[in-house]
């Protein structure tokens, strides 16, 4: 009966333009989408895509063209005529509010009365946060959340906050599979009640299990459209404009022990960690896989000096490297690379050419620019960045970023730490990088990763440990497991039958 | 010394506090929205002579008062305009303001220099003035003293359990993510800029029309103050209370400082001035200790409930400044 009062929005995009400089990042970009559909929008990195949500959600303002709801142009100026509008976004890196608590980073934005009504609040926020499955507290603090955990908590935000077109830009790097699952459905729920939702991504499998139509932009331009059921060898076809295939990948692990954790235990204000052994060979690649927060970061930042451990040892290359800092831990060879790029990893307002210098071994006082130019260059080039040695950092977008957050690493390493290596990377980019990681391990290093990718996970690990709530699996072979059984382990079930903490060497 | 003398010498403290702590409340909201107003040395010169000047001309202690505020808050409007619309740098604006105003002051103050002013009367309050010791510590004060008493936990609240409240925290501590929730920012930074001028406005007149009645130009005794302000609201960590704790340790190192002078005749009176800045950043290095490693690990041996707790409290007194503090805001 009330399906009749449904109030749908139809959202015309008409003749969109912007440029960034010389750059046209959005190129005449006219689209229509219906109220009530998942609007899915894939593309390369690079090709435009959070360029033009933040045009619809106002973040940004378009040169040319004209936004039309239901008829009616409007114009919309800023975040507040948007919400305004009914519409809101989730972008790709969390804007939030790191040393604000969860729950205030919730209500934050929402309007209402002077004061909040805290208990309701929290009580909804449980409601919902259990309803998707996340693992959230509300009195904790942002900055001791990881960036997956932070992006949960905006999906949160945002549905509660109830846009009637809800945007979300790559919101599944940082949710397990059941997670995602759960969010599939509500979205889907949602449009069923009218509302739009947009769907930014570069998973053609969540784009073609959720949405009902997709658009692709490369270089600015939209490039084509399809309806459901969706062909995908075509999808990626008009992405990359080629066709492209997962290649088996090699494994380069060697004898030589590279890295050993003795009896090692954790302490961290979340989650404690016991009794982890561990001997990775040179060459070889561990997967860590887990829920977001379930200690897979202190165990990175134990392993790269930032967090002492509360007991064990650590050994890089033979040599007992416990309680030392991450200064030591590099210059034997361990380098880091955090999953906040544009907070830990990188420095908003900084050109490229001037991250590599930092990167890079100081010889004398003076910086020979020239010479750093034709190294960014080279790097730029090695790495596919799309961007120039003089672009600041936040200029460039997000694959981007992440393509010269591994450019940064240096070279040689012995063990790599790589907390979500791939995030917002695209297909081409995800294998791409994965060859220059594999050719490091050729050269000897060692790299233990994160992803909440299973496929990533099993595909490109030797073996993998499995995060479950402080817990660590013993190291699996990735060559023996399936996606589904490790997605029963992350979320707590079968771990009887695996061993923990003490880990054999394969 | 007699137990009366300590009870009114204490008393003091919080009348001699109060325009410390309308300054210190005052530039707290303005950091809070990201904008720090380095002039306040300057501003209380200034509203201290034109809260007394004015006050003088019309006979009214109100009067002086609104000049103040208003003076403050026109102070407040350059350090805005030339921040937010400008996008210029704030230290170089607000020390330049500074000392302009502070020359002003002394200037367009000479004509009243030594002139009888009003005074602010004393004004004890029913019933709570009568009960024995904290009536006679804490209610037998003049109006501003009492308004600093509630000016404290009011911009506390505001700042920390209301909507607005978590919106100015926002816009100084990540303005783009304030933008994307529909906050006008810069519209915002003005205004809480201009507002926290106008509490630091209240500050001079406090001071020329009630803690040191008059105006005596440069031997007026005030010179600093502001700068003593800027110094407490960072180590009181932006927010109010902790800010207002530290104004008042200090007043009370102060006020020993005078009383103990006669009794050690050894020490320089100098070292009992400076003595209450070196004892003001031992406080606080201590209040911010939950931030170094040593600590997290000594609590490590606790048992996990106890653990919990104090690393719960550390993490409550840790302060970090307004991660966007001093920086112009680009919505593109
Ligand atoms: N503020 C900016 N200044 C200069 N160039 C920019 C700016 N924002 C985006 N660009 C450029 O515009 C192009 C499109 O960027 P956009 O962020 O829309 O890509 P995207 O499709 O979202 O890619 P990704 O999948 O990597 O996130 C990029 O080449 C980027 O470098
Ligand atoms: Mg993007």
């Amino acid at each position: 009966m009330h399906l009749l009062f449904i109030k749908q929005m139809n959202i015309n995009l008409n003749q969109i333009c912007k440029h960034f400089g010389k750059l046209q990042a959005n190129d005449h970009i006219s689209l229509l989408i219906p109220g009530g559909t998942i609007q899915g929008i894939l593309g390369e990195n690079g090709a435009g895509k959070s360029t033009l949500m933040k045009i619809l959600s106002g973040f940004i303002q378009a040169d040319e063209g004209e936004v039309i709801l239901d008829g009616v142009q409007v114009r919309i100026h800023s975040p507040a005529d948007a919400i305004q509008h009914g519409v809101g976004m989730l972008h790709q890196d969390p804007l939030d509010f790191p040393p604000m608590r969860v729950i205030d980073n919730f209500v934050l934005g929402q309007s209402g009365g002077l004061f909040p009504d805290w208990k309701s609040v929290v009580d909804e926020f449980k409601q919902l946060s259990e309803q998707f499955d996340f693992k959230l507290r509300h009195d904790a603090y942002v900055d001791m959340l990881t960036v997956g955990e932070r992006q949960q908590l905006e999906i949160l935000r945002l549905l509660w906050l109830g846009a009637q077109v809800i945007i979300l830009d790559e919101p599944t790097t940082g949710i397990s599979a059941l997670q995602k699952q759960k969010l599939f459905e509500t979205l889907k729920i949602l449009a069923g009640r009218g509302k739009t939702v947009i769907f930014v991504s570069h998973k053609l499998e969540d784009v073609e299990n959720l949405c009902d139509r997709v658009v692709v932009l490369r270089q600015g331009k939209l490039v084509g459209e399809q309806l459901k059921p969706f062909n995908t060898k075509n999808l990626v076809n008009m992405m990359f404009g080629k066709s492209i295939a997962l290649e088996e990948s090699k494994s380069h692990s060697t004898d030589r022990i590279a890295f050993e954790l003795r009896d090692l235990s954790l302490e961290e204000e979340r989650i404690q960690i016991q009794n982890i052994d561990l001997k990775i060979q040179a060459g070889e690649v561990i997967g860590l896989a887990g829920m977001e927060g379930s200690g897979q970061r202190p165990f990175m930042q134990a392993c790269a000096g930032f967090l002492r451990p509360v007991h064990g040892r650590i050994l890089v290359n033979g040599r007992d490297m416990t309680g030392m800092n991450y200064p030591a831990f590099k210059r034997q060879g361990v380098g880091y690379m955090p999953a906040s790029r544009l907070e830990e990893g990188m420095i908003p307002g900084l050109t490229l050419s001037e991250h590599f210098i930092l990167a890079g071994q100081q010889e004398g006082l003076f910086i020979d620019h020239d010479q750093w130019q034709e190294v960014t260059r080279e790097k730029i080039r090695d790495y596919n960045i799309r961007g120039k040695p003089e672009s600041p950092v936040e200029s460039l977008s997000g694959g981007n970023q992440q393509r010269a957050l591994l450019a940064l690493l240096q070279q040689p390493l012995k063990l790599v730490l790589l907390e979500h290596p791939t995030r917002g990377l695209d297909i081409e980019s995800v294998i791409y990088t994965w060859g220059k990681l594999k050719e490091r391990c050729c050269d000897g290093a060692a790299i233990i990763y994160t992803s909440s990718d299973l496929e990533e996970i099993l595909l490109y690990s030797d073996r993998i440990l499995v995060f479950f709530s402080g817990k660590v699996s013993a190291p699996l072979s990735a060559r023996g497991t399936s996606v589904a059984q490790l997605g029963n382990l992350i979320g707590g079930k079968d771990w009887a039958r695996i061993k923990t903490g003490v880990g054999v060497t394969a | 010394m007699t137990n009366e003398a300590i009870l009114l010498g204490l008393a003091g403290v919080l009348t001699t506090a109060a325009p410390l702590i309308f300054a210190v409340v005052g530039e707290t909201i303005s950091e809070r929205g990201g904008v720090i107003n380095l002039s306040i040395n300057g501003t209380v010169l200034l509203t201290a002579m034109g809260g007394f000047a004015v006050s003088v001309s019309t006979g009214s202690l109100l009067w002086g008062f609104v000049a103040g505020m208003v003076i403050g808050a026109l102070v407040a409007l350059i350090v805005a305009f030339g921040s937010v619309t400008l996008k210029q740098n704030q230290v170089a604006i607000g020390f330049v303001l500074a000392l302009v105003c502070r020359d002003l002051a002394y200037f367009i103050g000479n004509p009243y220099m030594g002139l009888e002013g009003l005074r602010l009367p004393s004004l004890d309050i029913p019933l709570l003035g009568d009960i024995p010791i904290i009536g006679t510590l804490f209610f037998n004060h003049d109006l501003m003293t009492y308004l600093s008493y509630l000016i404290i936990p009011a911009a506390w609240v505001w700042i920390f359990r209301t909507r607005p409240g978590l919106v100015l925290q926002g816009i100084g501590e990540k303005p783009a993510a304030a933008f994307v929730r529909g906050s006008n920012v810069r519209r915002l930074r003005y205004l809480y800029t201009v507002l926290g001028g106008a509490i630091i406005g209240l500050s001079g007149p406090i001071y020329s029309l009630s803690v040191k009645a008059g105006w005596k130009g440069t031997i007026s005794g005030l010179d600093g103050l502001g700068w003593i302000a800027l110094a407490i609201t960072i180590f009181g960590g932006w927010n109010p209370i902790r800010a207002a704790l530290g104004v008042y340790l200090f007043a009370f190192l102060q006020w020993l400082g005078l009383v103990l002078q006669p009794s050690l005749p050894g020490v320089p009176s100098q070292v009992l001035q400076v003595a209450p800045f070196p004892l003001m950043i031992m406080t606080l290095l201590l209040v911010n200790i939950g931030n170094t490693e040593w600590v997290t690990r000594t609590l490590a041996v606790l048992p996990a409930p106890l653990r919990r707790f104090f690393n719960r409290l550390l993490r409550a007194m840790r302060a970090s400044p307004p991660a966007a503090l001093g920086t112009p805001f680009e919505s593109e």
